[in-house]
């Protein structure tokens, strides 16, 4: 433990520095404080080579206060059982895939789990097209193979393999995005728990605190399906899209400020209210009725995430700091959201036509927005 | 001991509690039992049990004269009432209901301020409270509306009355008392079982866990005093003066009490007898019959809008009769459905559900996993995370398919007693023989004889069939009928019996379950025609709704048109009718939206068949926005058949036809009827797009041709023009458009085109129609004038005819109309 820690502290006051100067930090860096607070609060039992409790590390996704009156900020908002499915699958020996439409956190959530359990959210491999299995594996650098011959010195080990060695996690991003052949490499990894290295005649056994996190976005499942050997190595958690109009004006509100400071936007102090009116466009959209309940919409093909809200809104404070007189109003969003609705200009403008004639031009207050959308989609 | 008499609080439809239940009985031996219900059904409580019973069954009292009033108690195999009947059923004891007599609670006015629809809340209260089973709840009623026992104040004080078990579950730390209870009495039996070794402690053990619930009942009952329910106090006092006279009869040793847990203490209380008289004395009473009914887990299910519900019946029944493993034993019949649904589960799948419900139940600190940790671990790794599986799971297992049967011997449903009232009080006797009926719906009787024969056909129950051929030539205020009784039409009304208790509600029910279950947007419609002319005023908004929902999702702009004509009569006939027509427009007006936003776009790239099916729903679009009047929608409708009339992609016979439509409605200027006419036919269009042009440009009436003959010379220089093959190619098609003119108007269009139609333009003075002089002829005229004023009751002054009488004649073409 003692070990652990100096090791940790010095990680921390190196890292610390490092994470002042980055564009952006490190979650464990980033929430050093919390995860410290959280570590010395948690009396509960730990699974192997786990920094935490599986308890603590819910905490720590969903936010609380500590008995001592730390306050841990929640970086998920949203359903605490997706959390605690999602801490508990990582604590058996079944892997953790989590799915969603684009922008549903799932990255973010991947990569705080990854922080709290094993304190290190490096362990990474993107998912493209182009991934190879040494990525996934291990490749060989080729100047010691040559002058020393195949030895495990000269072999180049990827994040999994390191995980497996040490006892961490794992991240996976964009796992459907992977070819197939490649993905299927994970099968062994996942079940027997062990890496063949049929070079040496050797093997890389997982240790315990082992396991994998891997993302993917259930939209374009079709990219490269996941095959059902692996698929049943994985417990599936969705995320959803925000359950309730509120929390995803605050989600939005929040991440427009934040993007618009590093922007050097000026601050829009009546922004809320055109805020509050794309979030609803957007949901009722998505969930195909009105807020209301009362009447029912066609959904378009986009997704209409979150992160698209958050980048109409964004697009609008530029535009009316730039063009308009710096408050956001009905048409500096219009032309952002008929973007993000209509993807296919047949079937997603008459929708869009339809909610507009249907939904928004009755609704009070709306007078303004209803004919700023009209003259953007004439 | 002061145990002494048995009384068993429970919470209804806790398999928990119906297993401690049982246990208790079979470890004391009462000789018998009283349970919390209305005393009427000690008349019917044999029938429990016979052999034919299976629950899930409810007892329903509804009043005698007034079926509308009842009330059911739903028992399901788990419930513990139903254990505890059955038990003494097997073993001959005496079951006694005691709670306040249904001729008591059934005559009690509803409480006043009471919400016209159902509180979660309130559903809860009855589950969990301890209320007694008892939903109070107006059979079939399409509202849900709330029965006297569901009612919640709202208060903050009745919370708890509402809820006590949420409270102790607060108090415990939980968010869910559902989860609570789980946790605390339904998971406890594998735990009991353990100790319960030695023999002696047997009779004591069975005992702990209610002693433990009454204890803190009477706490919470302290602090909190009544909850605001007076009624509460009558019914118990009720049980206790049953209670009492049990406890002379059969000692106080023998006697046991099944009710929910909320009343155990005030039941243990020590009260006067004649203060519990006086608190029953001078309650209003109605006549009031018992009978069994079967019931569903549907309808046990809370989401079903009955009171005294449960979410998981499924769930329940399945902890109640699985004492071995119940997790891995769920897990299973979750894999088996989902096998025989074609998902692929293997039992590496069941295995890693297991370990994950378990693994997630130790997370959150719960001593088994209960039906939120399974569903978690069922959606994450059997249905990899999709929720459609889920909801089938939701569907089958959790709620469940079980129906209950009845003995044939029960009573006969309220239904049918409705039924004999209304042919009683509308002296239409059931009779076999077939015979005639005409009623005048402006007759109160008749019209009341109309709802009656509409609702029983929308219930299935063909007594009458309309007589449509006949209603027709008599016009809106009239409908013939021909009755006919065939003895199978009583089976029909046991059978439509599970609708509801009286024909309204029943068929309303009905007709809201059918609509929301129909597959295609026009069935809807037929539904909420079917509620106008049956009267359903109460399920016809929920009908609406859904039609509504329907048209909004539909983007088939062709069933959307097809359904407008007929929601558009409805509309006026709502109007004649005198109902509220509101809702009927607006949701009439809507679809009328969508149709406006979803024609053009499916106007272009259509076949001929596509092209001619769509002109008629066009015209049938136009015909049914002209009778809704309403200025903005016509406005907004003109502006989508000009766009129409001018866009290229659009089918020729579509284009042809918006101008004439706009053309008809004034919108158009003749001269730009000439001009779109003369670039349809313009050189450059084919010559069997511009004949498809001409035939939705003229069908439906030449007349245009003669009023304006600049029209009728264009379209003849343009016939002269075409060449001979192409010709042949249009000449189907003008064919098809002349030949539906009326005679009179192709013999004028004859003598127009013979006498050559250039030179003469509409606008000029001197125009006269063929085969007409320039002027009116007087001396002709006049000889229609006694006709004339005969045809409008003698009003015409023959001497002062002049323009009045004039103008009709001038006008001999329109008048011939």
């Amino acid at each position: 433990m003692s070990k652990t820690s100096a090791a940790e502290e010095k990680a921390d006051s190196s890292s610390a520095e490092q994470g002042a100067q980055a564009l952006r930090p490190h979650a464990e860096d980033a929430f050093a404080d919390e995860l410290r607070a959280l570590a010395a609060a948690d009396d509960r039992p730990r699974p192997e080579r786990w920094k935490m409790s599986p308890w603590a590390v819910s905490l720590y996704l969903m936010g609380g206060t500590l008995p001592d009156g730390t306050v841990i900020s929640p970086k998920y908002v949203g359903p605490r059982r997706i959390i605690e499915v999602a801490v508990t699958t990582l604590a058996t020996d079944r892997a953790l895939l989590l799915l969603g439409v684009p922008g549903t956190a799932k990255t973010w959530v991947s990569e705080h789990l990854a922080a709290a359990v094993s304190g290190d959210s490096t362990l990474l491999v993107q998912g493209t097209a182009g991934t190879a299995e040494e990525a996934v594996r291990y490749g060989w650098n080729y100047a010691q193979l040559l002058t020393n011959g195949p030895s495990r010195r000269a072999m180049v080990h990827s994040p999994v393999m390191r995980a497996m060695s040490d006892g961490m996690i794992a991240r996976v991003e964009e796992l459907t995005r992977i070819p197939a052949d490649v993905q299927d490499s994970l099968i062994t990894i996942l079940s027997e728990k062990t890496l063949p290295i049929p070079e040496l005649g050797d093997e890389v056994q997982a240790v315990r605190g082992f396991n994998l996190i891997a993302t993917a976005n259930d939209r374009d499942r079709g990219v490269n399906e996941l095959s059902s050997a692996l698929r049943r190595r994985f417990n599936t958690v969705v995320l959803p899209l925000p359950a309730s109009s509120e929390a995803e004006v605050e989600i939005v509100s929040r991440r427009v400020e934040q993007i618009g400071r590093s922007l050097d936007l000026p601050p829009a102090p009546e922004g809320l209210e055109e805020i509050r009116r794309v979030v609803t466009v957007f949901r009722e959209l998505r969930d195909g009725a009105t807020v209301d309940g009362r009447t029912k919409v066609k959904s378009p093909s986009g997704t209409l995430s979150t992160a698209e809200a958050i980048s109409v809104v964004t697009g609008g404070l530029a535009l009316s700091a730039h063009f308009g007189d710096g408050r956001l109003r009905a048409a500096d969003v219009a032309a952002g959201i008929l973007g993000a609705v209509v993807r296919d200009p047949a079937a997603d403008s008459v929708i869009w036509q339809e909610y507009l004639e249907t939904v928004v031009r009755e609704r009070d207050g709306w007078k303004d927005f209803y004919r700023a959308c009209r003259e953007v989609s004439a | 001991m002061s145990d002494r008499p048995l009384l068993l609080g429970v919470r209804h439809h806790g398999p928990g509690s119906a297993r401690a239940v049982r246990a208790a009985l079979v470890a004391h031996e009462p000789k018998v039992l009283l349970v919390e219900g209305p005393p009427e059904a000690d008349a019917v409580v044999r029938l429990a049990g016979e052999r034919t019973m299976v629950p899930p069954v409810a007892l329903l009292a509804h009043a005698v004269d007034e079926p509308g009033r009842a009330a059911f108690w739903p028992f399901a195999a788990f419930s513990p009432e139903w254990v505890a009947i059955s038990w003494a059923m097997e073993r001959g004891v005496e079951v006694r209901f005691v709670d306040l007599p249904a001729a008591h609670s059934l005559a009690l006015p509803r409480q006043p301020g009471a919400e016209p629809e159902l509180k979660p809340e309130a559903e809860h209260d009855d589950r969990a409270a301890g209320a007694g089973p008892q939903p109070g709840q107006a059979v079939g009623d399409p509202d849900g509306e709330e029965g006297e026992e569901s009612s919640c104040d709202g208060g903050g004080e009745s919370d708890l009355r509402v809820d006590p078990l949420a409270v102790l579950a607060r108090t415990a730390g939980y968010d869910d008392p559902e989860r609570w209870w789980e946790d605390v009495v339904e998971h406890r039996g594998a735990a009991d079982r353990r100790h319960s070794d030695a023999e002696q402690d047997v009779r004591e053990q069975t005992l702990a866990p209610f002693t433990a619930l009454e204890e803190a009942m009477a706490a919470l009952r302290e602090t909190h005093d009544d909850g605001g329910h007076r009624r509460d106090l009558v019914r118990e006092a009720h049980m206790r003066l049953r209670l009492r006279e049990a406890r002379r009869e059969f000692g106080d040793d023998a006697v046991a009490v099944v009710c929910g847990a909320w009343h155990v203490p005030a039941l243990r209380e020590k009260h006067a007898v004649a203060a519990d008289r006086g608190l029953l004395k001078g309650l209003p009473k109605l006549k009031v019959d018992v009978t069994w009914v079967p019931w569903t887990h549907r309808r046990l299910a809370r989401h079903s809008g009955y009171g005294a519900g449960i979410t998981s019946p499924g769930w329940y029944g399945h902890l109640f009769e699985t004492v071995d493993r119940p997790l891995v034993r769920w897990m299973t019949r979750v894999a088996e459905l989902l096998r025989a649904e074609d998902h692929p589960v293997s039992s590496a799948h069941v295995i890693e559900s297991v370990r994950l419900a378990e693994s997630l139940a130790a997370l959150r600190g719960r001593p088994l996993a209960g039906l939120a940790e399974t569903l978690e671990s069922v959606r994450a790794v059997m249905c990899e995370g999709s929720e459609v599986p889920l909801a089938l799971i939701e569907d089958r297992l959790i709620v469940g398919d079980a129906l209950g049967e009845v003995p044939d011997e029960a009573p006969a449903v309220p239904l049918q007693r409705d039924l004999t009232r209304l042919q009683r009080s509308l002296r239409l006797k059931p009779e076999a023989a077939e015979r005639a009926l005409d009623l005048d719906l402006r007759k109160e009787t008749d019209a009341a004889r109309s709802l009656m024969l509409h609702r029983l056909s929308l219930l299935g129950i063909a007594w009458g069939t309309l007589d449509t051929h006949r209603s027709r030539n008599t016009g809106t205020f009239r409908e013939s009928w021909r009755l006919s009784w065939e003895p199978e039409l009583s089976v029909r009304t046991a059978e439509a019996g599970i609708w509801g208790t009286t024909l309204a509600t029943a068929a309303g029910v009905k007709a809201v379950t059918r609509a929301s279950e129909a597959q295609e947007l026009g069935e809807v419609t037929l539904w909420a025609e079917r509620c106008l002319l049956a009267g359903l005023d109460e399920a016809l908004p929920q009908v609406m709704r859904e039609l509504a929902d329907r048209a909004a999702l539909d983007s088939d702009v062709g069933r959307l048109a097809k359904a407008l004509p007929a929601l558009v009569r409805s509309v006026r006939y709502g109007d004649v009718r005198g109902t509220d027509s509101a809702m009927l427009r607006r949701v009439a007006e809507g679809l009328a939206e969508r149709i406006c936003v979803g024609l053009p776009p499916a106007c272009s790239g259509l076949d001929a068949d596509g092209a001619a099916a769509l002109r008629e729903q066009l015209d049938a679009v136009q015909h049914s926005i002209a009778m809704l009047a309403d200025e903005g929608l016509t406005s907004r409708w003109r502006a989508v058949l000009r766009s129409l009339s001018a866009r290229e992609s659009v089918a020729p016979l579509l284009r042809g036809r918006c101008a004439r439509l706009l053309l008809d409605e004034g919108e158009l200027e003749a001269d730009d009827a000439e001009r779109l006419l003369r670039l349809a036919l313009s050189t450059g269009a084919e010559p069997a797009d511009a004949a498809g042009w001409v035939e939705g440009f003229l069908s439906g009436g030449g007349m245009l041709l003669l009023h304006d003959e600049r029209l009728l010379a264009l379209i003849d220089g343009w016939l002269a023009s075409v060449s001979p093959t192409a010709f042949e190619d249009v000449l189907p098609l003008l064919r098809r458009t002349f030949s539906a003119f009326e005679p009179g108007v192709r013999s004028n269009l004859g003598q127009i085109v013979r006498r050559g139609t250039g030179g003469r333009g509409a606008s000029a003075d001197d125009t006269a129609y063929p085969g007409f002089g320039p002027e009116p002829d007087a001396g002709r005229s006049a000889a229609v004038l006694p006709t004339l004023r005969h045809l409008l009751g003698g009003s015409l002054a023959v001497g002062g005819s002049t323009p009045a009488a004039a103008t009709p004649v001038q006008d001999p073409v329109g008048a011939s109309r």
